[in-house]
């Protein structure tokens, strides 16, 4: 297992600097949670749907990958529906639970805005390889390089982790403690995964200033992180979409501002 | 390189790690570095790269200068390969690990390039650059590391015992790749190392150093020939200075089966890494499971303990061993388990659970609810006998290497199974532990119980093991004594 596998794809975006993926993420976010309303997340979902085929994302996988976005979203429309503020026709009432036209609108809302979101949410993080995107945030945002090589470099402990805590699972069965208190056996489990992990990190900082890490000379990048015509249009279709939507519900009259 | 009269304390220590130290080595020299453990080498060699005092503070006295410059303005200047593959390993594509280094010291881009190729063929890894580094095996993952301090053009190659957590092949892949790389730069050689024979034909001077200091220093005949015996009483393995071991005589194994294995198929998880496995452990017997790694060794000596479930055919206990329970181990609860198999982890940090080494041994009476005055006095002699009784209040994750493998097999014997599995138990250790260990195990046998080892080490499965068990990929075992 690990977290720092590359993302693999021939696709175009997979090539985007993932600073621009995240900066056309932030604009589209916004627009759509500044209302409540079922049409600009509606609009979002199906440009969003539209950009996705564009850029030639239609394999298996990435359904799969957004399959809990899928089921997640009507799980929280249906509460939503169930509890949501009461107003016009009521179809169902059952002690606190009731159906409304209001309620049903804003389930419907819940579920688009949800999809909104999440899909290119999910979508675009699914392309970025954390070290393209270290690279982007230290040389495209100038962000600390100690700060984002430490924290990728520390990224790739997460596998170890994983494989130590299985370990530390076995040696409880084969001490004899494993079969109570299994609350209790978790965090002391978790404690020692703590002491273990501490040291992987003084080690892995050690092997890392080894190679002259956080030394005196200013630091090059193997890695070009290029920002040019690919990242400025992916950051205007996330703006514009985000922008289209609002339009939408205002021409269309449904804006309601989340504030109100 | 040069010491004069240098010295260190870690912080919160009151002796020193090394003091007094005063040695100078030339550009171009080959120097093996021996020392019985805690004589400070380590320390030595973090110094010279720079790192010294990354995890933990300390103090310092005397000079320590390469090139005539501090070690620390010096960076670059010094390249460093230590023990743990797995904390060497820094970034996720392999290209990418190798050019770190010079990133760091600001080696302009097109230059970097050049030298990544280049180091990966001075160590012998011809991969992809974008090869991911999560699925390099010990050696090259040891060999990597190697490459990414080489693309640096370090003048002094610094090496913490970079083979002892390695099988033999990786052993053999990294002193290769070594030698290589030394042929091709002619760079200064500093390594450490408890198994002389690994590095000696690359090095041409050996330096002993202790506390105080250097304790000998010369050619490497030279220093074996007067140091030898003393080096090897200290831990060292040096040869012609086997440790002394109890010759076992044949095998008072009984033709009784304890455990089988039929129709077995292993593996973590769901997915199948070894099947049709099967084998008899005979009643005390020794066993020896051997060879390459990645054979599944580990996975099938876990679901013979009863740790993994098999994931198809099956692991029969016979009633002695079972005593009243079902035939399979993996249906036991924890506590009956504990009493009927004990099981010795790699790591011995994975299987600790307390806060002293007393109450670690104490951790399998007390949960089959056997620590009564009987079970004290059982904890107390077991202290003994691994000699442990003056660290009893001591934290288990402090001991040294040798003491955290005393007591992980402690730890094991204490609700007295009858059958013992051990993964890897000599991995990393000097000579002394290793005989104790061998000794301690020879008496167990002696006692009539049962032990498989999953092993690398050759002289480990010549001195105890009955039947070796070699399990190689894609071919079915193939059984052989050692004796």
């Amino acid at each position: 297992m690990s977290v720092l596998a590359p993302a693999a794809g021939r696709q175009r975006i997979y090539r985007v600097n993932p600073v621009a993926k995240i900066a056309a993420l932030l604009p589209l976010s916004v627009c759509v949670l500044l209302t409540l309303d079922w049409l600009s997340a509606c609009v979002a979902v199906v440009g969003e749907l539209l950009l996705f085929a564009v850029a030639g994302l239609r394999s298996r996988s990435l359904w799969l990958r957004t399959l809990p976005v899928w089921l997640a979203a009507p799980l929280a429309g249906l509460s939503m529906t169930l509890y949501g503020r009461a107003s016009g026709t009521t179809y169902v009432q059952l002690g606190f639970l009731h159906v409304t036209d209001g309620s049903l609108a804003i389930g419907a809302a819940t579920v688009a805005r949800v999809l909104a979101v999440a899909l290119p949410a999910v979508v675009l993080f699914a392309t970025i390889d954390p070290t393209d995107l270290a690279d982007g945030l230290a040389q495209v945002l100038r962000l600390p390089s100690r700060f984002v090589l430490g924290a990728l470099a520390g990224l790739r402990l997460v596998g170890l982790f994983v494989r130590d805590w299985r370990s530390l699972e076995l040696a409880r069965r084969a001490r004899g403690v494993a079969d109570t208190g299994r609350l209790r056996r978790v965090l002391n489990q978790a404690v020692a995964l703590l002491v273990l992990a501490i040291r992987r990190g003084g080690k892995l900082a050690t092997a890392m200033e080894a190679r002259g890490f956080d030394g005196p000379a200013p630091r090059t990048w193997a890695r070009p992180s290029p920002f040019g015509t690919a990242e400025v249009v992916t950051i205007a279709c996330g703006t514009a979409l985000g922008l289209a939507s609002v339009a939408a519900a205002l021409a269309a009259g449904t804006w309601n501002f989340v504030l109100t | 390189m040069a010491a004069e009269g240098w010295g260190w304390r870690h912080g919160g220590r009151r002796a020193w790690a090394l003091r007094d130290l005063d040695l100078v080595v030339e550009p171009g020299e080959r120097v093996l570095l021996l020392g019985a453990s805690g004589a400070g080498k380590s320390t030595l060699l973090h110094a010279l790269a720079g790192v010294l005092g990354v995890e933990e503070a300390g103090e310092e006295t005397g000079r320590l200068t390469l090139d005539g410059q501090s070690p620390r303005g010096a960076r670059g200047r010094a390249g460093l390969v230590l023990q743990d593959p797995d904390s060497q390993v820094i970034l996720a594509r392999v290209g990418d690990d190798v050019a770190f280094g010079c990133e760091n010291l600001g080696v302009p881009r097109e230059e970097i390039w050049r030298r990544v190729p280049e180091a990966l063929d001075a160590v012998g890894l011809a991969l992809p650059l974008d090869h991911p580094t999560e699925r390099l095996s010990g050696g090259q993952q040891q060999r990597l590391a190697l490459a990414g301090v080489l693309a640096m053009r370090p003048g002094l190659l610094l090496l913490d015992e970079p083979t002892a957590n390695l099988d033999p092949e990786g052993v053999r892949e990294v002193v290769d790749a070594v030698g290589r790389v030394l042929e091709r730069t002619g760079a200064t050689l500093v390594v450490v190392e408890h198994r002389v024979s690994t590095w000696l034909p690359l090095v041409d001077r050996v330096v002993v150093v202790g506390p105080g200091g250097v304790v000998a220093d010369g050619s490497p005949e030279d220093v074996l020939r007067r140091e030898g015996a003393r080096l090897a009483a200290g831990g060292i393995w040096v040869p012609g200075h086997p440790p002394a071991v109890p010759v076992r005589t044949g095998s008072a194994a009984s033709t009784e089966a304890l455990l089988t294995a039929s129709g077995l198929s292993i593996g973590r998880g769901t997915s199948v890494v070894r099947d049709g496995l099967d084998l008899v452990l005979p009643a005390g017997s020794s066993v020896a499971l051997t060879g390459p790694n990645g054979a599944g060794k580990s996975t099938l000596a876990l679901t013979l303990a009863g740790l993994l479930p098999p994931l198809a055919g099956q692991v029969g206990a016979e009633p002695s061993l079972a005593a009243g329970r079902g035939s399979s181990p993996h249906r036991w609860r924890s506590r009956e388990l504990v009493e009927r198999v004990g099981v010795v982890f790699q790591e011995p940090e994975h299987q600790f659970l307390t806060s002293t080494v007393r109450a670690e041994l104490e951790v399998g009476l007390r949960a089959t609810g056997r620590y009564d005055d009987a079970g004290r006095d059982r904890v107390d002699a077991l202290l003994e006998r691994l000699r442990l009784t003056a660290l009893g209040r001591a934290n288990p994750f402090t001991l040294s290497g040798g003491e955290k493998r005393r007591l992980s097999v402690a730890t094991a014997l204490a609700t007295s199974p009858p059958l013992l599995v051990l993964d890897e138990p000599t991995f990393g250790q000097d000579a002394l532990t290793w005989a104790e260990l061998v000794r301690l195990l020879a008496e167990l046998l002696a006692e009539g119980r049962t032990i498989l080892s999953v092993t690398h080490d050759q002289a480990y499965v010549a001195a105890l093991a009955d039947l070796e068990l070699v399990l190689a990929p894609g071919s079915p075992f193939a059984s052989r004594s050692p004796r």
